[in-house]
């Protein structure tokens, strides 16, 4: 081949690529437009119908095929459709949702209802900065279905409207209620005749008697470290109180390095110093740790509400997991110890492209009526957003510590949402300084230092829209 | 023939060269161009941004830090392969030797070979999950054998001291079968006479590696690097299902970086096709690099 040869190979061959990728260069990012033309389904707003459906519309539900399964979303399309029995329903269940409907986001054919969830998660931030999500709004203000003279909003817990808006905007449902807090084996602890301990003196103390007896007192996921920073963050807000979590969902400067996540910091030290966590967590995941804990290899863990139906599988009988509040920093703490982190999980929107938005949110207020929920509890033991749905449902034994943890909790119940707005802080930095910190590599200050360098990050990244709250 | 030759390509090089255009080429161009936009995925709104996602890229510890990961997995992984698996392929092709038959494998050189191959018959999925168990910190194969022999364990996965060790190992261990039977088919290639030679001479078995069978193989061996080499630039799949990058970022290598920007905490796609991008131009490099080191004279058996 010479010389003349390959220069006019190549000329041929830029002549082919560049059409073609005049083509495509509209394939992945220039859909949106052409499709607006597809017809919107509307129906008339009357008393019966709030939301204006249109009753022979099909609706597409996507659902996270995890912890929860998908039946009990088959039983809430069921409710769906026999109010409206000219609909078609199109259900899919997916653990992928990220990676099966962002080129559909792109393409302006997003499916109705989708339960964004799970691993691959579609980052909020990213999906609420595009405007991508339909303003649940009018959802709030619909007559509910089965509380006569209440509107959706007035059946709902406090704090479930609050942590699915962005900038004062209602864009996503989340639809059960979990509280975060420190789980034990009620049967372990009084065949041993521990108990609970209330403040973090007399944990340490506990966890010195559990060691002695030959039990690790803690284990946790040491590949997934960010479920440690739930109580850490929980003891800190209990002692400084709910400023503490406003500062760090707002990004504030130095919000991690407070005085309050110093003292907590400080504090949660402690189980790493003096070696109360299960040697080999730091390799173990969240299975692996839960099931150590199921198999009475260590006496407490951190999880949400989910663990009871997550290790339904590997519990023993009469295990009787029990969750329980953060101890107290002392008794200068400002929420007293009943405090627990309880928030609004497992998101459901609708996009803003979704040919039947309308159906969409009526499916959520099929999902928000008093016999959706119960179903959903029945289904999937877990709790909902809605008020006293679970009146009436018989509930497993660590579901029911839930109710009454909560209960106790009350008014003083806390949370914290710079998860939700910013995903990476959490998932990706706070959880590697988590993973240094309790396996014991660093101490509390590179710890706090860490975590603020996250913080610092995300705030000086001028690509990522910045969320506030106010109280 | 002359006038014959139009219709055959016709009909058997342009259609599968139009699908690679369309379904290979055409998103390399694509991801260039996306490269250059801040698209967050989810609309269809990109606005372009020049080169700005190169310059914070630049500026991004965490894809240095990446790229650093790959660069060890570029300097061991090739080698380390590479050289166990010419060795083994040795052992099986010439590494008995009874005098009077002259040149032959070791005892149980098929029953070997098989094994070697066992990993490449495994997905990489399961690869995966299978080693993540032996590197369970409290019941794995590694932790139980050292304290049965009264030896502390570390953690493995979960201690970025040996994390990245670990996946390492993992890595080596899942390639070096493929290229036992690859050596050992080009082993099969070279006459036994010159082997016999060889041994009339007196040459040790490893003199014999050196001098003898690696300059005969040069080709395969030079093919099995760049393979290699492309293997260890990406390392993703492996990589994100045994430590997903962690802990604290110690295992993370430049896929993971990209796939994590995209699909995981962020939806930055724009930065990802960067991040892409830069991986293309790094794997072609190398790929180009290590060819051209690696020419020399081929030597032909007649």
């Amino acid at each position: 081949m010479n010389r003349r040869d390959i220069l006019r190979r190549s000329a041929a061959a830029g002549l082919l690529a560049t059409p073609a990728a005049g083509l495509l260069a509209g394939c992945a990012t220039g859909g949106g437009g052409d499709k607006n033309d597809a017809e919107i389904y509307r129906g008339t707003k009357s008393a019966q119908n709030p939301l204006g459906v249109k009753e022979d519309a099909p609706l597409e539900v996507v659902i996270f095929g995890g912890g929860f399964g998908e039946e009990y979303a088959k039983a809430h399309e069921a409710m769906y459709t026999e109010k409206y029995p000219k609909a078609k329903i199109k259900h899919s269940s997916t653990q992928e949702i990220s990676k099966t409907l962002q080129p559909r986001f792109v393409d302006g054919s997003p499916p109705d209802v989708v339960n964004n969830s799970g691993t691959g998660q579609i980052d909020f931030n990213g999906l609420v900065s595009q405007n991508a999500l339909a303003d649940l709004g009018e959802l709030l203000a619909a007559p509910s279905l089965d509380a006569p003279g209440k509107t959706v909003k007035d059946t709902l817990l406090p704090g479930a409207v609050e942590i699915g808006s962005y900038d004062g905007k209602f864009l996503v449902l989340n639809y059960t209620y979990t509280a975060y807090g420190i789980w034990y084996s009620n049967k372990l602890f009084t065949e041993r005749k521990w108990e609970y301990a209330k403040t973090w003196e007399e944990h340490i103390a506990l966890c010195k008697q559990i060691k002695a007896a030959g039990i690790a007192p803690w284990t946790y996921a040491g590949l997934h470290p960010r479920y440690m920073s739930w109580p850490l963050i929980s003891t800190a807000i209990k002692f400084g109180g709910p400023s503490v979590a406003l500062a760090l969902d707002n990004l504030e400067p130095n919000a991690w390095k407070s005085d309050s996540m110093k003292a907590a910091a400080d504090a949660w030290h402690q189980i790493v110093k003096d070696k109360y966590i299960l040697e080999g967590s730091p390799g173990l995941d969240h299975k692996q740790s839960q099931t150590a804990w199921c198999q009475g290899k260590a006496a407490f863990i951190s999880c949400g509400s989910w663990l009871e139906s997550e290790q339904k599988d590997v519990t023993p009988a009469g295990f009787n997991m029990t969750i329980a509040p953060t101890p107290s920093l002392g008794s200068g703490d400002k929420l007293p110890f009943e405090a627990i982190r309880g928030t609004a999980g497992e998101p459901f929107l609708v996009p803003a492209k979704a040919r039947n938005v309308a159906g969409g949110l009526e499916y959520f207020r099929t999902m928000l009526s008093k016999k959706g929920a119960q179903d959903f509890t029945r289904k999937v033991a877990s709790l909902t957003v809605v008020a006293g749905a679970s009146e009436g449902v018989e509930l497993p034994y660590g579901l029911n510590t839930v109710v009454k943890a909560l209960d106790a909790s009350g008014a003083n119940g806390f949370n914290w949402v710079y998860n939700n707005y910013y995903r990476k802080l959490e998932r990706n930095l706070v959880d590697a300084a988590c993973g240094e910190f309790f396996s014991g590599r660093i101490g509390p200050a590179e710890f706090l230092e860490q975590c603020q360098k996250g913080a610092d990050s995300i705030a000086q990244d001028s690509s990522i829209k910045k969320y506030k709250r106010a109280a | 023939m002359k006038h014959g030759k139009w219709p055959l390509i016709v009909t058997f090089l342009v259609p599968p060269v139009l699908l690679y255009v369309f379904f290979v080429v055409s998103p390399y161009f694509q991801a260039f161009q996306i490269s250059t936009t801040d698209w967050l995925g989810y609309s269809a709104d990109a606005n372009p941004v020049g080169l700005a996602n190169f310059k914070t890229l630049w500026h991004d510890d965490y894809v240095w830090n990446a790229l650093k990961n790959n660069a060890i997995l570029l300097g061991l992984v090739p080698v380390l392969t590479i050289v166990l698996g010419l060795f083994f392929a040795t052992m099986l092709a010439m590494g008995g030797r009874k005098g009077s038959a002259g040149v032959t494998g070791v005892r149980g050189g098929a029953l070997y070979r098989t094994v070697y191959f066992f990993p490449q018959v495994l997905s990489v999925v399961i690869i995966a999950l299978l080693w993540k168990e032996v590197y369970h910190p409290n019941k794995g194969l590694l932790t139980t054998a050292l304290h049965g022999l009264g030896l502390p364990a570390p953690t493995w996965l979960g201690d970025p001291a040996t994390a990245f060790w670990c996946v390492l190992a993992v890595m080596v261990w899942s390639n070096v079968g493929f290229y036992v039977v690859l050596f050992g088919a080009a082993m099969s290639a070279v006459p036994k006479e010159i082997y016999e030679a060889v041994l009339l001479d007196g040459a040790s078995r490893f003199t014999t590696l050196r001098r003898v069978t690696l300059p005969l193989l040069w080709d395969t061996v030079q093919v099995a690097w760049v393979y290699l080499a492309i293997f260890a630039l990406d390392g993703f799949i492996l990589v994100q299902l045994m430590t997903n990058g962690g802990p604290n970022f110690s295992t993370d290598v430049i896929g993971v970086r990209m796939y994590d920007t995209a699909f995981g905490s962020e939806t930055k796609f724009g930065y990802a096709s960067a991040i892409g991008v830069v991986m293309f131009f790094l794997t072609l490099s190398v790929a180009v690099l290590s060819l051209r080191i690696g020419r020399r004279e081929r030597i032909e058996y007649s």
